[in-house]
């Protein structure tokens, strides 16, 4: 007979889960409400699925209160972790999703949009998300890398073009794929630690002082593999720009957030405590991949004709700029992260929504893409309120102070040169004057030149009240960010120190 | 009111530019030289208000911006940043005033007053971050004033000038985040407070590293030799309010930055590149002057002479003694005020004929007889006529290498004679001679509007030159705690003789009075 197991549900605190069954709730609850009543316009769904996000929310803030107060709170048998970095990361996720989720209300019609479907996996993915952050176990990882990407490539198809399709499938074999090597690395992690818990697979590698050293970088190798493609770095970018470029304006502004602030939190919590415990050989690596990153995409980002293409581009270059932080590994790199992508997010955010409520129905005449620079020339003639939002966002994003974006670059610059990676932090600060010329080159397009002829009528031709609500929240967070930094930087330092990285 | 007034300098402008969106195309104008005008009679208060006796900063204020890292809003002037502000605020009202341009003015306008608010800010800040916020900031206004309203290659002139100095102050700004870094090691807090960090005593290894950090930002934006290439692109593209405002503001930033920054900072690292520098401004001196000799195009003349000029200022500021540094900063505002009215002068015959070559001119002094004679009186200053503004900077500030190096002194003082060659033959061809082109013979003399933006700078000009006391005596105040700092905080043997000790020499006139 087999031995009765007891389990207290008091010891499960099923409390853990509830922020992502919140979203699931909210998923479930609006393919209810579909199945009741049909035919309900887009803007209901919206406001749904901000209301439980902004449930989610409030449940993360009460777990953060709850964190500094009594520390890191586990359930499930271990699984399940809510430390400083797990709140901080999903505060980040449901946050920016409440900004992007309004972006639905296009003044355009859109056919994704009239599918409750779109939302109800909306919110599943951001569940995936939130269970990929709040965990160290590398099961339960990939089940939530799985959920959120399977929904994302259907978010991306059904925004129903030849693009889009193209754009999905190819993400989905990159992140079949990505997935692959990610089990692969998870198996041989186990196999030599007997754990699939990043913290027992430390203590365990430890203890062994690394005996099976050669397993240890080949399942590195591995992850190395499956974080590049999720997090896009040089050389397993190649997807990005044609993922960004089939989907819509908004997804592709989304993808370049949230899936990679989950991404990154996951990358943190497994590559660190292997750079701190000397594996010189992934240091190596890590240090060329972010070099990489950085430097190449921008060299790429230089010759692309398309705005969408070169924030593509940038955000890969973006991306690269912030694993430094965990290739430096310090307190002040993590809080670095998350302070950059905190303020990397209202600005990208900003930047693709002024791409989304330019966009337009068909492709212009003589153009092969959506948003060719030339779509933009004279805008400073034309809409001199919208080319100065957009001037703001390629200035923050440049890094030019006091925008947003600066103080990020600037303390994660910082953070390289107090733990001693000067040339690093030489490296980081020329690729923000690479990357100055592209951005500069909108501008220029932008405020030095004509406007062409019948171009006008496509400008702002998807806004509506909403979109410029969020372009404005966007801007007003760039430009008075200024002030925000420091009760950013003193919270997040306070919850990415307790958690011990 | 006074606790807070350089805050009110520094947004008074930005603050107006926000509300003159407002105001309609037909009254900017005159919007514009109104809080330009305001602006300067509050820059002049401040000068009022200003103790001259007294060799610290005033009018400080502080106001926690980012306390975890160590930023904060940190302003206050001392007597070398004092008459750049009044220069700054002075060249805005002049270069509003003489606008001649009537595209897009609304934009244009606006513009220059968030220039202003840079410009400003650069001069007042004393936390390297604010001071770095403004550095760059300023870098924005200027690539739309030269990208919108420049001559056929605006486009890459503007982003030459743009990428060049984002680049270099990208270096200063990882030569920044190290200065708080060793602060916080020497410490255990953050700061990137100038005076805080004027504290700190750098092993030389180190300064040698963050001097050239540092020197890659600031060398790029004075320009000097060989990172000057930008200027005469910017020059020749701009528009006439934009070089003005570049040439008398902006390259400033650079020179007032070393100044502020490296001289006090790095005391021995000063020390050990005096000679190289010396060696790059002696360069500078005589090149760009030959350069200039060989243009056809008055404005490059113009924009050549001027980095010439810099070089000079350079040469001051690395004598590392209170003659000279206390030249330099005097130069730097009559370089402003001279290249200044020069560029504004060019501006006038380029609105007429809408050429700037000197082949379409000659005779000019007969056609415009007052056009012609404030440009005289600019191009003798820019010589450094004795009783000019100029010749009092650059006499001291060659005085000052004099006793650092005889030879290279030597070697700069015959650029003063190349630069009398080259304004004076660009001044033959332009004005003397018998007027050959028919177009010319019909011209306008300077009309009422230009003669309210020149008349102003030929006073000042002349007035300086003649009495340069008001304005020296602060400056040398400052300048000479400047310099007892460097001494005390110096370490090589070299560098403590090479920077003179001030209350040496102070007690020893005292004993010498006594006797």
């Amino acid at each position: 007979m087999l031995e009765s197991i007891n389990v207290s549900i008091a010891s499960l605190n099923i409390a853990t889960l509830a922020p992502m069954l919140i979203a699931i709730v909210g998923a479930l609850s609006i393919l209810v409400i579909d199945m009741v009543k049909e035919g309900l316009h887009k803007s209901f769904y919206v406001m749904v699925a901000l209301l439980f996000l902004l449930l989610d929310l409030g449940a993360l803030i009460d777990f953060g209160g709850l964190f500094l107060k009594n520390g890191t709170v586990l359930g499930f048998f271990d699984v399940m972790l809510m430390d400083g970095i797990a709140i901080l990361s999903q505060i980040i996720i449901v946050a920016g999703s409440m900004l992007f989720i309004p972006l639905a209300l296009t003044s355009k019609r859109f056919h994704e949009y009239n599918y409750p479907e779109y939302f109800a996996l909306f919110l599943f993915m951001i569940a995936g998300f939130q269970f990929m952050v709040a965990t160290d176990n590398l099961i339960l990882v990939f089940v939530g890398l799985e959920t959120a990407s399977l929904a994302l490539y259907t978010l991306i198809a059904l925004h129903n073009r030849s693009k889009s399709f193209e754009a999905a499938v190819k993400y989905f074999t990159m992140g079949a794929l990505a997935a692959g090597f990610y089990a692969f690395g998870s198996m041989i992690f186990y196999a030599i630690s007997g754990s699939v818990e990043i913290n027992q697979i430390a203590t365990v590698l430890a203890e062994d002082h690394y005996s099976n050293i050669g397993f240890v970088l080949v399942a590195v190798a591995f992850m190395i593999a499956a974080f590049g493609f999720k997090l896009s770095m040089v050389p397993f970018h190649t997807w990005t720009p044609d993922v960004y470029e089939g989907s819509s304006a908004a997804l592709a502004g989304y993808m370049s957030i949230v899936p990679k602030i989950a991404a990154f939190v996951v990358a943190m919590r497994l590559f660190e405590f292997l750079v701190h415990s000397g594996v010189v050989w992934l240091q190596v690596i890590l240090y060329i991949g972010v070099v990489v990153t950085m430097t190449a995409s921008n060299i790429w980002a230089l010759v692309q004709t398309d705005v969408k293409r070169m924030l593509a581009y940038s955000s890969i270059s973006h991306a690269g700029f912030v694993m430094a932080a965990i290739l430096i590994g310090t307190t002040q790199a993590n809080s670095g992260l998350f302070l950059y992508w905190t303020l990397f997010s209202f600005t990208n955010l900003g930047a693709f929504t002024m791409l989304w409520v330019n966009r337009q129905k068909n492709l212009l005449p003589g153009q092969s893409s959506d948003h060719p620079y030339e779509k933009f020339s004279g805008m400073i003639k034309t809409m001199p309120m919208a080319a100065l939002m957009m001037a703001l966002f390629m200035l923050s994003l440049a890094g030019i102070p006091p925008f947003g974006l600066f103080w990020g670059k600037m303390y994660m610059i910082g953070a390289a040169v107090s733990a001693g990676y000067t040339v690093l932090a030489l490296i980081m600060a020329l690729n923000s004057a690479i990357a100055g010329y592209y951005y500069l080159k909108l501008i220029v397009f932008m405020f030095m030149k004509e406007p062409m002829v019948g171009y006008d009528k496509y400008y702002l031709m998807n806004a509506s009240l909403s979109l410029k609500t969020i372009i404005g929240i966007a801007a007003i967070g760039t430009i008075l960010a200024v002030f925000a930094v420091n009760p950013l930087l003193v919270t997040i330092t306070q919850f990415v120190y307790n958690s011990g990285y | 009111m006074m606790d807070h007034i350089l805050s009110l300098l520094v947004f008074f402008p930005a603050l107006a530019a926000m509300l003159g969106f407002v105001v309609t195309k037909g009254s900017v104008r005159a919007y514009g030289i109104t809080v330009a005008l305001i602006e300067f009679v509050l820059s002049l208060w401040l000068w009022y208000a200003y103790d001259p006796m007294t060799s610290g900063m005033q009018f400080m204020e502080s106001a926690p911006l980012i306390p975890a890292f160590g930023i904060n809003y940190l302003l206050g002037i001392d007597g070398i940043s004092l008459f750049i502000i009044i220069l700054s605020t002075f060249f805005t009202l002049i270069g509003i005033a003489s606008l001649t341009e009537t595209r897009r003015i609304k934009d244009l306008i606006i513009t220059l007053l968030f220039l202003e608010m840079t410009m400003v800010g650069v001069f007042a800040a004393l936390d390297a971050m604010v001071f770095y916020v403004f550095w760059e900031l300023s870098l924005v206004p200027m690539l739309y004033i030269i990208g919108a309203w420049g001559g056929p290659l605006r486009i890459y002139a503007s982003i030459k000038f743009f990428l060049y100095t984002f680049t270099g102050s990208l270096v200063m700004l990882v030569g920044m985040l190290f200065m708080a870094y060793f602060y916080y090691q020497a410490t255990g807090m953050w700061s990137f407070s100038i005076l805080e960090w004027y504290r700190l005593i750098l092993p030389e290894n180190f300064q040698l590293w963050l001097f050239a950090a540092f020197f890659i930002g600031f060398a790029i934006k004075v320009p000097m030799f060989p990172f000057h290439t930008w200027l005469p692109y910017a020059h020749g593209q701009a528009p006439t309010i934009g070089s003005v405002i570049l040439a008398a503001i902006l390259l400033k930033m650079g020179t007032y930055a070393f100044v502020r920054f490296s001289l006090p900072l790095f005391p021995d690292a000063s020390v050990f590149f005096m000679f190289p520098i010396a060696a790059i401004a002696v360069i500078m001196i005589i090149y760009t002057a030959m350069v200039a000799y060989a243009q056809e195009d008055i404005k490059q003349v113009v924009a050549y002479s001027s980095i010439s000029h810099m070089g000079v200022i350079i040469l001051g500021t690395f004598a590392l003694n209170v003659e000279g540094v206390s030249g330099s900063v005097f130069l730097m505002l009559a370089h402003g005020v001279v290249s200044g009215a020069l560029f504004l002068l060019v501006g006038v015959i380029y609105d007429r004929r809408h050429t700037k070559l000197m082949s379409e001119f000659g005779g000019l002094a007969s056609v415009m007889p007052r056009y012609a004679t404030i440009f005289g009186i600019m191009a003798m200053a820019s010589v450094g006529l004795p009783l000019t503004i100029n010749f009092v900077g650059e006499f001291l500030s060659l005085l000052g290498f004099y006793k650092q190096s005889h030879s290279v002194t030597l070697l700069a003082g015959t650029a003063i004679i190349v630069g009398a060659i080259y304004m004076l033959s660009a001044y033959k061809k332009v004005f003397f001679g018998q007027v050959t082109n028919e177009e010319n013979k019909k011209l306008k003399d300077v009309n009422t509007t230009e003669l309210l933006g020149l008349v102003p700078l030929v006073i000042v000009a002349i007035w300086l030159g003649v009495y340069p006391k008001p304005v020296l005596e602060p400056i040398n105040n400052s300048v000479e705690s400047v310099i007892q700092l460097m001494h005390d905080k110096a370490q090589s043997p070299e560098a403590k003789a090479r920077i003179p000790n001030l209350s040496d020499a102070g007690a020893m006139n005292l004993h010498q009075e006594a006797h």
